[in-house]
């Protein structure tokens, strides 16, 4: 069960999706029985593979770097584990939620394709295949923010489609870039042949193309422009993996293993990523405070949290890149949670806007539960998750003399407080509008998802130390090793 | 170097449609030339001036054969990105069908009801 389950993460939801595409023409709601079956199965395969040691599988035969190779280190698991289980979550309550849809069969066909691209660019080895697998998880992406075809929906998919069929050109140009220089795109044998990235010009061309594609990617201001209105047009399982995986997957993880792995981590470029960070912490949370559509202020949080993320990474110290990957995993439960909750309240009562809610704690006890939960991690409460991940990333960008970084990140920390502190005043209390006196609890499947994303947002909070050692620390070491990287991939002494 | 500035150049040119009209089919050109730039630099890095097809004869010397034969490798990349640019077009051009459908225009700077 070893090696092989590392190619089957990627063809198991790929097979699954075809088969949802041929038998749904016979058989409409196919996909909600075998959509949660195969997220199940990849959610077992990720958490067997963490029991793994580090471990290469290579395809066809073909020595790498002449064949092609998928590479398990502690980053790569960390981000299967993050991966499958969002979309677990997600794809759970997608059940009762995508059931109003009538061509629900292709929803779930395209939500595993796009985690099946995820998946395939966090095992990938070479930089070409990481290029493919990111435009398969962008292609369905762009499908799906599109889904409902109403004409929001429509534009705002649009606007995403072009911004991001040019980031994936552009990152496309750096990899021609690199071939050129040095005659492969094996990552570990491009990290071997390149030397001091810093001394030649070609490949500090590749290092800028490559920070403006990915940077687009993970929604990094200033390259937002499309994240707040692709993010909320999409339906809520979706918006939920967009903000909660996607731009991890797609931007900050090949980021990071660009960056790191491939690079070497020339200072002049991690300092680079930290303000792109600083940036978009402070830029995000001062749009997001006077949103008063409940998605589209989530979207903007996600700037800003992406934000901390690229801080905590950008510092380049060991407890930086931990704590910025401790928030990494934070994010995806409290903001796939907190969509998720977006999504309940809008199916019951019909509306995003803050302005129209009211009251609905007494209505919607378990979506209330949820949003409590989620707003309370995000604005950074003990003991929830946000908290231990925030106060971490400001103590290592202190320990690093990044005063100015520490200062911004603890002012962004207020004012997300304040911006969830309205949410949860214009949502949850108050006096209940007349319409919504009818109102009904979301059914099961919602409700699970959400009861079980903030458990697990409290658990983590509680049990931080333990997630740090068993998760953190390892994918930190696999990021700041590159040496071991480049051994472990092309069999050589390193 | 050569290389670079031509690329570039193409490059410049599909980014300026991509921006400066306004229709979305010319948008949709643009993005195209762009793609288009790409593939031809990673053909181009490949390339050999005189040299002979990738195939090796039998009894030929491999180590003769690397020196006048094409890099195989890129002209690979370029199939497979190819055929991922047909699928961004073929969803560009779907994207644009729908959008006449509900906004019966297909002027970018009037689809614009998302705001904040």
């Amino acid at each position: 069960m070893g090696n092989i389950a590392m190619p089957l993460t990627v063809a198991i939801p790929m097979l699954f999706a075809v088969l949802i595409l041929v038998t749904g023409k016979f058989w409409r709601g196919v996909g909600s029985y075998l959509g949660p079956l195969a997220a199940f199965i990849i959610l077992y395969l990720s958490f067997v593979l963490l029991g793994v040691k580090d471990t290469t599988y290579i395809m066809g035969g073909w020595i790498p770097p002449i064949g092609i190779v998928m590479v398990l280190d502690g980053l790569s698991k960390l981000m299967l584990i993050i991966i499958n289980g969002i979309a677990f979550f997600s794809i759970i309550y997608a059940i009762s939620y995508m059931s109003k849809y009538t061509a629900q069969f292709k929803f779930y066909a395209l939500f595993l394709l796009m985690v099946a691209g995820m998946n395939g660019v966090v095992l990938s080895g070479d930089l070409f295949n990481l290029f493919v697998f990111l435009e398969i998880a962008s292609l369905a992406s762009y499908a799906l923010v599109g889904f409902g075809v109403e004409s929001e929906e429509l534009e705002a998919g649009f606007k995403y489609l072009i911004l991001g069929s040019v980031a994936s050109i552009v990152i496309l140009f750096a990899i021609a870039v690199v071939y050129n220089i040095t005659g492969t795109v094996n990552m570990a044998d491009v990290a071997n042949t390149i030397g001091n990235p810093m001394l030649n010009k070609a490949v500090i061309f590749a290092l800028g193309l490559f920070i403006f594609g990915f940077s687009l990617k993970a929604g990094l201001v200033p390259f937002h422009a499309w994240l707040p209105d692709a993010h909320p047009s999409a339906p809520a399982p979706v918006s939920a993996m967009l903000s909660g995986v996607l731009i991890k997957a797609l931007g900050i993880y090949a980021l990071i293993r660009v960056t790191f792995s491939v690079m070497g981590a020339p200072t002049e470029i991690l300092s680079i990523i930290m303000w792109l960070g600083v940036v978009s912490t402070l830029v995000g949370v001062l749009l997001a405070l006077g949103q008063y559509d409940l998605k589209r202020l989530l979207a903007y949080h996600s700037i800003s949290q992406m934000g901390y993320v690229a801080l905590g990474i950008g510092l380049g110290t060991p407890e930086g890149i931990a704590a910025g990957l401790f928030h990494m995993f934070n994010h995806a439960t409290f903001k796939s949670l907190l969509f998720l909750d977006a999504g309940s309240f809008e199916q019951s009562t019909g509306t995003r806007d803050l302005r129209q809610m009211g009251g609905l704690m007494k209505k919607l006890p378990i979506t209330s539960i949820g949003t409590l939960a989620g707003s309370v991690s995000i604005s950074g409460l003990p003991p929830f998750n946000g908290f231990w991940s925030k106060i971490l990333i400001i103590a290592a960008a202190l320990a690093s003399k990044q005063y100015l970084a520490a200062a911004i990140a603890t002012f962004v920390a207020f004012g997300t407080l304040a911006s969830f502190v309205k949410v949860m005043r214009f949502s949850l209390i108050g006096p209940l509008p007349k319409i919504y006196q009818n109102l009904k609890e979301s059914p099961f499947s919602m409700t699970f998802s959400l009861l079980a994303l903030s458990i697990i947002c409290l658990i983590s909070g509680l049990f931080y130390i333990f997630l740090m050692d068993s998760l953190f620390y390892p994918a930190t070491n696999a990021i700041l090793k590159q040496s071991a990287y480049i051994s472990m991939v092309l069999g050589i002494g390193g | 170097m050569l290389l670079y500035i031509l690329n570039m150049l193409v490059f410049g040119l599909g980014l300026y449609c991509l921006i400066a009209k306004r229709h979305i089919i010319k948008k949709i050109i643009g993005m195209v030339i762009i793609e288009y730039s790409v593939n031809l630099f990673l053909i181009l890095v490949g390339y050999r001036i005189n040299g002979i097809a990738p195939i090796l004869s039998p009894g030929e010397n491999p180590i003769v054969f690397s020196q006048v034969a094409v890099d195989p490798l890129p002209q690979a990349l370029v199939l497979t990105s190819i055929v991922i640019g047909l699928g961004t077009l073929a969803l560009m051009a779907a994207y644009s069908i729908k959008l006449y459908e509900k906004y019966r225009t297909f002027d970018m700077s009037e689809i614009n009801r998302l705001k904040g």
